[in-house]
């Protein structure tokens, strides 16, 4: 009895196929990759207050693909070389300015530039209104690798910039005095978020995917303050927050980013939750050990 | 001296009651953009005022969705969202990851509104890119009104406003509610921004927000002139846009019409950068009231 009804269970979560088909599969190994960027690079985003940044560039890339969709081009070179292009405007005129006032003015005209090549496609342009919600289904294996490689390549430059970063982030003073040049590491890791977001874009959708790199590190700031285990954490919740949504998309045919986007709210509310109670419990005890 | 007028405003400009219904609507949207915008630059609440944007039209997708009218879905969803961010982000270091997480939440709802919605009318294009030429006019004069409201309000909380944005420390010495009057202005962004995303599409309105305030507080450092050059540099690029996009009509691909969110984003963007020329009013690139508000934290 118990049994069946958990046999039953199981396929309604983990409908026929999820696993067999050859794009479901091309998805899993996408998300996997996407999502340890995410939660990777989110980290620092949420340390250095990109989340407007983040957000932005997915929208910036929306436009290029409307573009590409309009030109016949590939949509997601359009995506690709908007979200950086985006990446390198907002760093390039964010000097002298408010930081908050430049992404919000770029992304406006980048926006106002996709409407324009929307209104200029004859019709409705399917292939960039599926970038807006994102899709599991359109992976194909050329996609996986080129993902692979743009996923590779954006580590490494976190890998090489960690230290700095670290160090820029917590007292950008010394940092300078010791021939950081703030600048650039700023320009680099805004390109290294548009190209976690040009690789995003497809699977969990421009309305979306910034939700993978401001989420996942928020919740995992409160529950450890050490940098290596924030990262650790946020990894972990990043890829099994991706897991949950595609496999939902799957069984439901909605769009992925509402369910990523739901898991990943979830998962921050429990971790602040969880934080403020065991802080709490901490107090309590620290008051009876001084009694 | 003919043939140039025409060239400039193509035929019909003034006579289309489309056009000036726009040339309206959009010159109140603008005005009351710039004044509030002055006040969310300078208390650095642009992502916020953007997020409250995406969440109004999170809630006319609902709406729409529910056989309702965009109007209720854009300003309840935006105040709710203004709420949100204020009681999420009491520490400016958490406002950032509030901001975001909050509109994570509703964005990731909107979407799956518009998603089902996108299977009966091609509702993003309408509630993300919006346009002037479509608003109903029946709505003109509500709008109207609700933007005198906001102007009137901000009229009344300008004192205490300026002080808490300025020195928000030394305000809460002298005894003034810092957090009430905060959350006062929260809710005057929110009804600005869910009025102006309705009728021009959430897009539009973050540019007109920051952009001309923007501009403006990099001119002069007095509030009081600040103010009144946003509003009319709203009021120029809205209405060069809408001249533009008019005329566009005849522009490749023919017949068609390039759309006005395109011109007005584009239009303040050079207004921000043209603005950056002027120089700073001091060596760090920040105006007088700027540098007295960190002086106060």
């Amino acid at each position: 009895m118990m049994g069946t009804w958990l046999g039953e269970m199981a396929t309604a979560v983990f409908s026929p196929g999820m696993f067999s088909f050859s794009f479901m599969q091309n998805a899993w190994l996408s998300g996997t990759i996407i999502a340890i960027v995410c939660g990777t690079a989110g980290f620092f985003a949420m340390l250095r207050g990109s989340a407007f940044a983040a957000h932005a560039l997915p929208k910036i890339g929306f436009a290029g693909a409307a573009g590409a969709v309009w030109l016949n081009a590939n949509p997601l070179l359009g995506l690709s070389l908007f979200s950086i292009g985006g990446a390198l405007g907002i760093g390039w005129l964010g000097k002298g300015a408010r930081r908050d006032v430049v992404i919000g003015l770029v992304l406006a005209f980048g926006l106002g530039t996709g409407a324009l090549f929307l209104s200029f496609n004859n019709e409705y342009a399917a292939g960039a209104i599926s970038l807006l919600f994102g899709q599991i289904v359109g992976v194909s294996q050329s996609e996986v690798v080129d993902t692979a490689l743009l996923a590779l390549l954006s580590m490494a430059m976190l890998a090489f910039l960690y230290r700095p970063l670290l160090f820029a982030t917590i007292s950008p003073e010394s940092a300078e005095a010791r021939g950081v040049s703030l600048r650039m590491l700023d320009i680099l890791f805004l390109v290294i978020i548009g190209v976690a977001t040009a690789i995003t874009v497809p699977i969990v959708g421009a309305l979306l995917s910034f939700s993978l790199l401001v989420g996942p590190a928020a919740a995992a700031s409160h529950l450890t303050h050490r940098p290596g285990r924030a990262i650790a954490v946020s990894v972990i919740l990043s890829v099994l927050s991706l897991w949950v949504g595609i496999a939902l998309a799957y069984d439901t045919g909605w769009p992925v980013g509402f369910f990523v986007a739901s898991v990943v709210v979830l998962v921050y509310a429990m971790a602040r939750t969880g934080a403020t109670l065991a802080d709490r419990r901490q107090r309590a005890k620290s008051v009876v050990a001084t009694d | 001296m003919t043939g140039i007028w025409n060239a400039i405003f193509a035929a019909g400009f003034f006579a289309n009651p489309e056009v000036q219904n726009a040339l309206w609507l959009g010159g109140v949207i603008a005005v009351v953009s710039g004044c509030i915008g002055v006040f969310t630059v300078l208390r650095g609440q642009s992502f916020a005022g953007h997020a409250m944007s995406d969440m109004g039209a999170a809630g006319a997708a609902g709406a729409l969705l529910a056989g309702g009218t965009a109007v209720a879905g854009f300003l309840s969803f935006s105040v709710v969202a203004g709420v949100s961010v204020d009681l999420l982000g009491v520490r400016p270091r958490d406002r950032d990851v509030a901001t975001g997480l909050v509109l994570t939440a509703v964005l990731g709802l909107g979407s799956l509104f518009l998603f089902f919605d996108t299977r009966t009318v091609g509702a993003p294009e309408i509630i993300l890119f919006g346009s002037l030429f479509t608003s109903d006019p029946g709505l003109t004069p509500w709008l109207s009104a609700l933007g005198a409201a906001v102007l009137l309000a901000l009229a009344i909380l300008f004192r205490p406003l300026v002080f808490i944005s300025l020195s928000p420390d030394t305000a809460l010495a002298r005894g003034v509610p810092v957090r009430a009057v905060g959350f006062a202005f929260m809710l005057l962004l929110a009804l600005a921004v869910g009025e102006s995303s309705l009728v021009v599409g959430s897009l539009l309105s973050t540019s007109l927000l920051i952009g001309p305030a923007s501009a403006a507080l990099r001119v002069t450092a007095r509030l009081r002139h600040a103010i009144p050059l946003a509003a009319g540099l709203g009021l120029l690029g809205t209405w060069l846009g809408i001249l533009l996009a008019y005329d566009s009509f005849y522009w490749p691909p023919y017949g068609r019409g390039w759309p006005v969110s395109f011109f007005i984003t584009g239009i303040v963007l050079a207004i921000h950068l043209l603005s950056r020329l002027c120089p700073p009013a001091d060596r760090h690139g920040s105006t007088r009231a700027e540098r007295t508000a960190k002086r106060g934290v």
